[in-house]
């Protein structure tokens, strides 16, 4: 039984957060979507985990989730990694939902690192937990000044940091949380996803909301919005890949993972996408390396964890 | 965009006052300056040389009076009348500002390169071939070894890092350069090469520019006019050979033999 339906002894509100702070959520969620790339303040909650390890995504989660979603929460790509137990743990408890590894499934998508490698569809929210939302913070750090340059559309200096890659790499070498302009309009720290999945911010037909909360911070991506990554004329944007395929899906498009195998120097390569890599091998898609030890570790359909002991939640 | 009259004042100040509560900073300061002139604000320190200075660039707005200037934009216009986001666009595409520290003026945790590109990248160029070319270029017009162009600013001396923010400062061709004390916490031989450097470039590109300096001997060799400011007041306003070698006002006259002969 979960906490959410324990009527008789319910210590905590629906999804956790009482309704007024969920509507103050909720309120400014409805301003970031106005505003595609806008950050908009918030009055951010102290939560049960640390800042760092996901507060701003979870407020946000808490303030759209309702009994009927499906929840899929994804750390650097992974299902079974333990943030994301436990977030997934906490809100199948405090909200009475069905959670679920598979991206065609999932209504609200909790993430950290990544976009699925499944396509996204109407309808489905990804839920970001954005450590730092100031795309300018590490060039400009007073806020008063980054807020006019946001203002006045004054977006040059965030070239810098684009310039000093190209002299110090010969490319633009940054590879997670790289600067886009969402709609023509606002600049934008994608959170820290990798380069590879900023396109897939493009015109996409999900919703995207972005949460911050040690910096009380929320924007949104809303469906169907231009969202262009900075580059130079003669050095235009591009995104990571891979000369080796999938060691056990064989994808070779998907965002790898390099793994260390042992002391030896044996390494292999895996989509950091759990589910995205487990519905292949379902499928019959076999790469180099299938059959290997690690191949049964990611495929286990592990969706039993309801009433597991969760992240120090009692009742 | 208005047609500015190339013989018309490029800034002119009208009886400009500034207060912190009840000390004045600066009293009743009136003058124009045209393009190509370069004018020195000197006096001791706490003058007010810095607060009028802050005034003109905009950072400060004046209790009372008007700064007007003739952007390509706007034309003559008073510059606090314009709307923030005008007033830093002027000051992002048609002026330079060179601080005593260069600490002030540099980004010291981007590289040299970088810090001299900005100002392109500021005013819309994206396409770095273009930026690298040019920022080599002015590594070279300030004598500073092209090899370190990606060289972190704390790792230049004092005279490098403020010859990188003088090149910082031009490479946008602005009409109107601000320097408070440009030669300030260098030492006497550094002080005189840059002064050379500025001298040429600054004639070079028919820039205008206003000096504050507490140095004589700045004022004396880039100046083509002085102000000398006491306590918040212009004691004496003229051309700067006039102003040096036949002060009128005591103040003056004291500033002018205090000057340590050798």
């Amino acid at each position: 039984m979960t906490i959410a339906n324990q009527s008789n002894r319910r210590a905590y509100n629906y999804a956790y957060l009482d309704e007024q702070t969920k509507r103050m959520v909720r309120r400014a969620i409805l301003k970031a979507i106005a505003i595609p790339g806008y950050q908009v303040p918030f009055g951010s909650r102290e939560m049960p985990v640390p800042y760092g390890w996901g507060t701003g995504g979870i407020q946000l989660t808490a303030a759209i989730i309702g009994p009927d979603d499906v929840y899929k929460c994804i750390d650097q790509g992974a299902d079974d990694t333990t943030n994301a137990v436990s977030i997934r743990r906490f809100f199948a408890r405090v909200a009475d939902v069905a959670t679920t590894e598979r991206t065609q499934d999932a209504s609200i998508i909790q993430t950290r690192h990544r976009i699925p490698e499944a396509p996204l569809g109407p309808g489905q929210i990804m839920v970001y937990q954005v450590p730092q939302p100031e795309p300018l913070r590490g060039l400009e750090p007073r806020e008063t000044e980054t807020r006019a340059m946001h203002a006045y559309e004054e977006y040059g200096l965030q070239y810098l940091s684009l310039y000093e890659s190209v002299a110090a790499f010969g490319r633009i070498a940054g590879g997670a949380g790289y600067p886009v302009l969402v709609d023509e309009r606002y600049l934008m720290s994608p959170s820290p996803i990798p380069k590879f999945d900023n396109p897939k911010l493009h015109q996409s037909e999900a919703l995207h909301l972005f949460g911050a909360g040690r910096e009380k911070r929320v924007y949104a991506v809303p469906p169907h919005t231009d969202v262009r990554s900075l580059d130079f004329e003669d050095y235009p944007f591009e995104v990571q890949s891979w000369d080796e395929v999938c060691g056990l899906c064989g994808c070779g498009e998907s965002y790898k993972d390099e793994v260390i195998l042992d002391d030896a120097g044996n390494r292999m390569f895996v989509c950091s996408d759990s589910a995205y890599c487990g519905d292949r091998r379902v499928a019959g898609h076999a790469g180099p390396m299938a059959g290997h030890a690690l191949d049964g570790l990611a495929t286990g359909d592990d969706n039993t964890d309801d009433d597991a002991a969760a992240v120090g939640i009692e009742a | 965009m208005t047609q500015v009259q190339s013989d018309g004042p490029l800034l002119s100040v009208k009886s400009l006052h500034h207060y912190f509560g009840p000390l004045a900073a600066c009293r009743n300061v009136s003058f124009e300056l045209r393009r190509g002139e370069i004018l020195g604000i000197v006096g001791e320190s706490g003058s007010g040389k810095t607060t009028l200075l802050r005034c003109l660039s905009g950072q400060l707005a004046p209790t009372s009076g008007e700064v007007l200037f003739a952007s390509r934009r706007h034309g003559l216009t008073d510059i606090f009348a314009l709307s923030e986001q005008d007033r830093r666009r002027i000051s992002r595409e048609e002026w330079g500002y060179v601080h005593q520290n260069p600490r002030d003026g540099l980004r010291m945790r981007v590289s040299g390169g970088a810090n001299v590109a900005e100002p392109m990248m500021m005013n819309g160029t994206r396409h770095y071939g273009q930026m690298r070319a040019l920022s080599l270029d002015w590594f070279a017009r300030v004598e500073l070894d092209t090899a370190r162009i990606d060289n972190k600013p704390r790792t230049f001396s004092g005279g490098m890092q403020q010859r990188l923010q003088i090149a910082r400062n031009l490479i946008h061709g602005p009409s109107l350069v601000f320097m408070d004390e440009p030669t300030g916490g260098l030492d006497v031989s550094v002080q005189a090469r840059l002064l050379d450097l500025m001298r040429a470039l600054v004639r070079d590109m028919g820039l205008a520019a206003i000096i504050v300096t507490h140095d004589i001997g700045v004022a004396r060799l880039l100046a083509d006019r002085l102000l000398v400011m006491k306590s918040g007041d212009v004691v004496e306003h003229g051309l700067t050979d006039q102003v040096l070698d036949d002060p009128q006002h005591g103040y003056t006259q004291l500033l002018v033999s205090s000057v340590l002969q050798i």
